[in-house]
């Protein structure tokens, strides 16, 4: 049984003022998500990827079709599905520690494990030495690692990712696939990873689901099946260029359509 | 002794013959006294409509509309029906500072990032967990900077407050001046009333920044 299961899911949203014509942001799609699963979804700007993962997350309602989570229908947001936005969403009063603990305070965990865990998830994203930091004190790529601890503490289900790394610079964002990989490498997770950008598409998946232009549907789905653990070297070999000459193709159709 | 009258001199005669200090105290009371009076009320009511939308449609048109009466042309009302003692003065202060106070309060908590708020409901926050950990600490600076400038109003309205009906205060002072043609106790009365206000200020700013110190991070 696959883990995540979108059924049909479409998306409507109401037009903003009254008498306005409704946007269609997200066809009816489907999607099966497996256990361990590293899935990429792939589209232009405003193709309704972000849509889908908001729905998945519980943060938007579908105006049609059914999302089951391990056979259960979702129902809002909830700490099952851990989600990391492509803004900053840190909480700025609190130190990235405090912030890592957010979901496990909520969940009554006693201190003394909230610390623990903290302590792991921290060493993980490369943070030790920033624990009483805020926010604020750090650049964008740490804020990330932090909203990534965060989401892992909390050991979600499936961790989705809203182009998280999409306002990072190149470098930055180079080294963050690599890190969030090599996280996926050891720890297993069911992902959900919306991007807009070609190689971190390739490089992070199993699985890349690519979307056509608005109304939002699923184009083609290719595997990526380069064996794990990946190097960042593997973005020059002959397979890797194939692979993304082939997605360029299907974006670039997507793209010009959606600029039309 | 004559020229020891001059004016450079009244501000001390003023504290020492007159009980200057007592009407200061007076009116220091009446303002924090009507000021939390306003806040113990505003402060919740005001995260109540900015959390909840029926809330704030529900009391923002009756608040809006008070906020603009003036509490000055309350007094003669309210002085017939509390009369002239502590009650009428606390009274006009609490409408000049409530109103003002809750509207502040209301947009500040709505305006909470709602990105935040996604943020904390995926990590399995609740409605009341959201409003506690996330609208309450996000919103206390600004709103800790709204009672202090709802303060510094409780401060204009306290002096038209004394000047009919009191029998203490500064400016039941200065009236009591007025009569007597003591324009050097007036104008001490007056620069008194700017210390004041700057003083309590000052604190208040202190306060803020001791306590919301992330805040202030750039």
């Amino acid at each position: 049984m696959s883990r995540l299961s979108i059924r049909n899911v479409g998306k409507t949203f109401p037009g903003v003022r009254r008498g306005a014509a409704p946007t269609q942001a997200l066809l009816p799609v489907g999607l099966e998500v497996a256990d361990n699963d590293f899935i990429t979804v792939l589209g232009p700007s405003g193709c309704g990827k972000s849509t889908l993962l908001r729905l998945v997350a519980g943060l938007e309602v579908p105006s049609t079709g059914d999302i089951l989570l391990d056979g259960a229908p979702i129902d809002g947001p909830g700490a099952d599905r851990g989600v990391v936005f492509q803004s900053y969403t840190l909480f700025p009063w609190l130190t990235v520690r405090q912030n890592i603990c957010f979901g496990l305070r909520e969940k009554g965990l006693p201190q003394a494990q909230q610390r623990d865990i903290s302590e792991r998830f921290i060493a993980q994203v490369g943070l030790q030495g920033f624990e009483d930091h805020y926010p604020k004190q750090l650049s964008g790529g740490m804020q990330q690692r932090v909203a990534i601890a965060r989401a892992l503490a909390n050991d979600p289900k499936i961790l989705l990712l809203d182009e998280p790394f999409g306002a990072l610079d190149n470098q930055t964002r180079v080294l963050m696939q690599e890190l969030l990989l090599g996280i996926w490498e050891r720890a297993r997770k069911t992902v959900l990873f919306v991007t807009h950008d070609i190689d971190e598409a390739i490089f992070m998946a199993n699985r890349v689901v690519v979307f056509s232009a608005r109304p939002g549907r699923i184009k083609a789905e290719v595997a990526s099946d380069f064996p794990h653990p990946r190097h960042y070297t593997i973005k020059t070999s002959p397979e890797f260029m194939a692979l993304k000459a082939r997605l360029t193709e299907e974006i670039r159709v997507e793209a010009l359509a959606a600029a039309h | 002794m004559a020229w020891r009258s001059s004016s450079d001199l009244s501000g001390w005669d003023l504290f020492a013959a007159q009980k200057f200090g007592i009407d200061v105290g007076m009116t220091v009371w009446r303002v924090v006294g009507g000021f939390l009076f306003a806040a113990v009320i505003a402060v919740p009511l005001g995260i109540a409509m900015g959390a909840y939308k029926p809330i704030e449609a529900f009391f923002e048109p009756f608040v809006s509309f008070a906020r603009y009466l003036p509490a000055s042309a309350f007094i003669p009302l309210l002085i017939l029906w509390v009369g002239i003692g502590e009650a009428q003065k606390l009274t006009v202060i609490f409408l000049g500072c409530f109103f003002q106070l809750t509207l502040m309060i209301t947009m500040i908590v709505s305006d909470t990032r709602r990105d935040l708020v996604e943020a904390a409901y995926t990590l399995g926050c609740k409605d009341t967990g959201v409003i506690r950990r996330v609208l309450l600490p996000g919103a206390a600076p600004e709103i800790a900077e709204a009672l202090r400038q709802v303060l510094g109003l409780g401060w204009t309205y306290i002096i038209v407050a004394e000047l009919i009906g009191a029998s203490s205060g500064i400016g039941h002072m200065i009236t009591d001046s007025q009569a007597l043609m003591a324009t050097d106790h007036i104008i001490a009365g007056i620069v008194v009333i700017g210390l004041v206000g700057l003083i309590t200020d000052l604190l208040f700013k202190k306060v803020n920044q001791r306590l919301f110190s992330w805040s202030l991070l750039r």
